[in-house]
């Protein structure tokens, strides 16, 4: 049994022994039946796996269009220059300095750990002020522009559900889980 | 004595009104005019009116400066939003809850509160609490005003997913918020099993709009970002979804060349909210009052050092102490001239004592992000009883 199946099994057996006065049921047989098109119409997230990921196709060329009129007034006319968050640039080396200098900006291309993300979040929030009003043909082709102004795919690369889950991103192999200890493992003082 | 808090805002509230209307008159004997009756809905007195400090477009905070005991008020309660406040109505809201459940399922607001309630104190912290470039005209709410405590009331999401059938090889769910970012965090199985919250309730009303009305996730200790607001859906998984806010922004980069992700828990911490810029102290006992809080659990001790780190004595907790909420802390001194700079410590009940900025800088590197920085901070009390934040430098 696996550790959260087993909390389950632990917290039925728990309700049934605090007897009938605090007894839960099984299920109180609340809430209806989602429909697979309600889920589908709500479930728009992607992983890094791919799943996720609709049909359509991007280029970097056509990205760059799109990128000119619709986001560059905020970002930058080539990712680097904001005035909001710098989406492009890479570090010498693809080393890691951000802990010691403040002043190198977390991008794409230098931080970002998986490239699924930037589909998933150019097709949720941006831009800001039309969020949700990209086609996905649209986010395939700024996720391709912006990964290859990052140097990180070649300028003839399409994105698409196939290719996308398969970007390797510099940034990836820095990143670590949280090691502090749980409260419950700590020492009492 | 010290002048208190309450003279400053009273001071700066009638200097508004000066600006509106003329001063009116002394005000009359209050013994020989009969006052106005009952109204529907009441107010703060006109000489305490209180107001969050807002910064840009997405951020608000608490003013500790001005408050007492625990709970925050909860229109003073801090606001972080990355697509401004959303408008729902109760009538059409709705959770979807699907994913690697037996039965996917949608719970009207009104189905929420079928369910058992419970009612939890826990504060809320935004895991980016801390302004690093303050400068000495810094109030404590400037500082650090990113936490407020409520009491939240909702349903335990462990119930929810009883009722939908998690099944055995569930490890997270994506949360994900109905505002114009649609944003989205990863959660592991087990804090949603244990204390996790579907909250519809603040301190005895329905959530202010600024806190997820309708309806949130609450995530008790966790760092604020992680509890989505607006909560219009919950996705079981295996594995969690690298989601913006979980990879590009709340992560920490470490002096060791990785960068923290998935880092839930707020350590432990404490604030001086009296006396504080832009209090100026008279000569006499001094009450030094503020909050600690943490996310492991209860605040087992608070150490106050009036001689800026040299010393240290325990202050007193006020009760209630509870797990995961704002303490109360209290320490009188006898201010007796000079310079001082007054620090505050806290210790948890797991040992874990807060940090100094050098041991934070140590770890994590000057040019690491400004998440979960927990620091011990001061303020300098100057030689005319002007208070003024203990300026630091993280560069
Ligand atoms: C009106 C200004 C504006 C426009 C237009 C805009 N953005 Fe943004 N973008 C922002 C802001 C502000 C943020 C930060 C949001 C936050 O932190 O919540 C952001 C964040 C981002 C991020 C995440 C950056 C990071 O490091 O986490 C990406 C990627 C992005 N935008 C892509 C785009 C793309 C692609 C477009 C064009 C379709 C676009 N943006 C249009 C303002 C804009």
């Amino acid at each position: 049994m696996t550790r959260v199946s087993r909390r389950i099994a632990l917290a039925a057996l728990l309700l049934t022994a605090a007897g009938q006065a605090f007894a839960q049921p099984a299920r109180y047989g609340i809430g209806r039946a989602a429909t697979p098109a309600e889920i589908a119409a709500l479930d728009i997230d992607v992983r890094p796996d791919g799943t996720g990921l609709p049909a359509g196709s991007g280029s970097s060329s056509a990205g760059a269009t799109i990128y000119a009129s619709k986001c560059a007034q905020c970002h930058g006319a080539t990712g680097k220059e904001g005035p909001n968050d710098v989406l492009v640039g890479r570090v010498p080396g693809d080393g890691f300095p951000f802990a010691a200098d403040p002043k190198v900006p977390h991008t794409i291309g230098n931080y970002w750990p998986h490239a699924t993300t930037v589909f998933d979040y150019i097709r949720r929030a941006m831009p800001t002020t039309a969020p949700g009003s990209l086609s996905n043909d649209e986010v395939y082709a700024l996720t391709a522009f912006l990964l290859h102004a990052n140097g990180i795919i070649d300028a003839g690369a399409v994105m698409d559900k196939a290719s996308l889950p398969k970007v390797a991103m510099p940034a990836r192999k820095y990143f670590v889980p949280d090691t502090r200890k749980q409260a419950a493992e700590r020492p009492k003082p | 004595m010290k002048v208190t808090r309450r003279d400053l805002i009273a001071g700066a509230a009638s200097a508004v009104a000066l600006g509106r209307t003329a001063r009116a008159q002394t005000p009359p004997d209050s013994t020989k005019v009969r006052g106005p009756g009952p109204r529907a809905v009441g107010d703060r007195a006109a000489t305490a009116r209180l107001q969050r400090i807002v910064r840009g477009q997405a951020v608000s905070s608490t003013p500790h400066q001005d408050l007492m005991g625990i709970i925050t008020p909860s229109d003073l309660h801090f606001e972080r939003h990355h697509a401004g406040v959303p408008a729902i109505a109760p009538e059409s809201y709705s959770l979807l809850i699907h994913g690697m459940v037996e039965r996917p399922t949608i719970f009207t607001l009104a189905d929420l509160k079928r369910f058992p309630s419970h009612s939890q104190i826990h504060f809320l912290e935004c895991s980016g609490n801390l302004g690093r470039t303050a400068g000495p005209e810094t109030t404590p709410g400037m500082l650090a005003g990113l936490t407020s405590t409520s009491e939240w009331t909702g349903v335990r999401l462990s119930t929810l997913l009883r009722e939908v059938g998690v099944r055995a090889e569930a490890r997270w769910l994506l949360a994900e918020g109905a505002d114009a970012a649609v944003l989205t965090r990863s959660v592991p199985i087990e804090k949603a099993l244990d204390d996790a919250l579907i909250a519809y309730g603040q301190n005895g009303e329905a959530l202010r709009p600024e806190q997820g009305y309708p309806a949130r996730l609450f995530l008790p200790g966790w760092e604020g970002n992680a509890s989505v607001k607006w909560l219009r859906r919950l996705e079981v998984s295996d594995a969690p979804f690298m989601t913006r806010e979980e990879t590009s922004k709340y992560t920490e980069p470490f002096a060791n060349g990785t960068s923290r992700q998935f880092s839930f828990r707020m350590d432990a911490r404490s604030l001086i909210t009296a006396p504080a810029f832009p209090n100026r102290l008279e000569r006499g006992w001094v009450e030094i009052t503020g909050i600690a809080w943490t996310g492991a659990g209860r605040i087992a001790r608070v150490d106050i050092s009036t001689d800026g780190g040299a010393t240290w004595a325990p202050a007193q907790l006020q009760d209630p102490v509870l797990p995961l909420a704002h303490t109360r802390f209290r320490h009188m001194w006898q201010w007796t001239g000079g310079e001082a700079v007054i620090m505050s410590r806290a210790v948890d009940e797991t040992g874990y004592v807060q940090p100094t900025k050098a041991e934070l800088l140590a770890q994590r590197g000057p040019g690491t992000a400004t998440y979960h920085l927990n620091p011990i901070t001061g303020w300098v009390v100057q030689a005319d009883g002007r208070v003024v934040y203990k300026e630091e430098s993280w560069a």
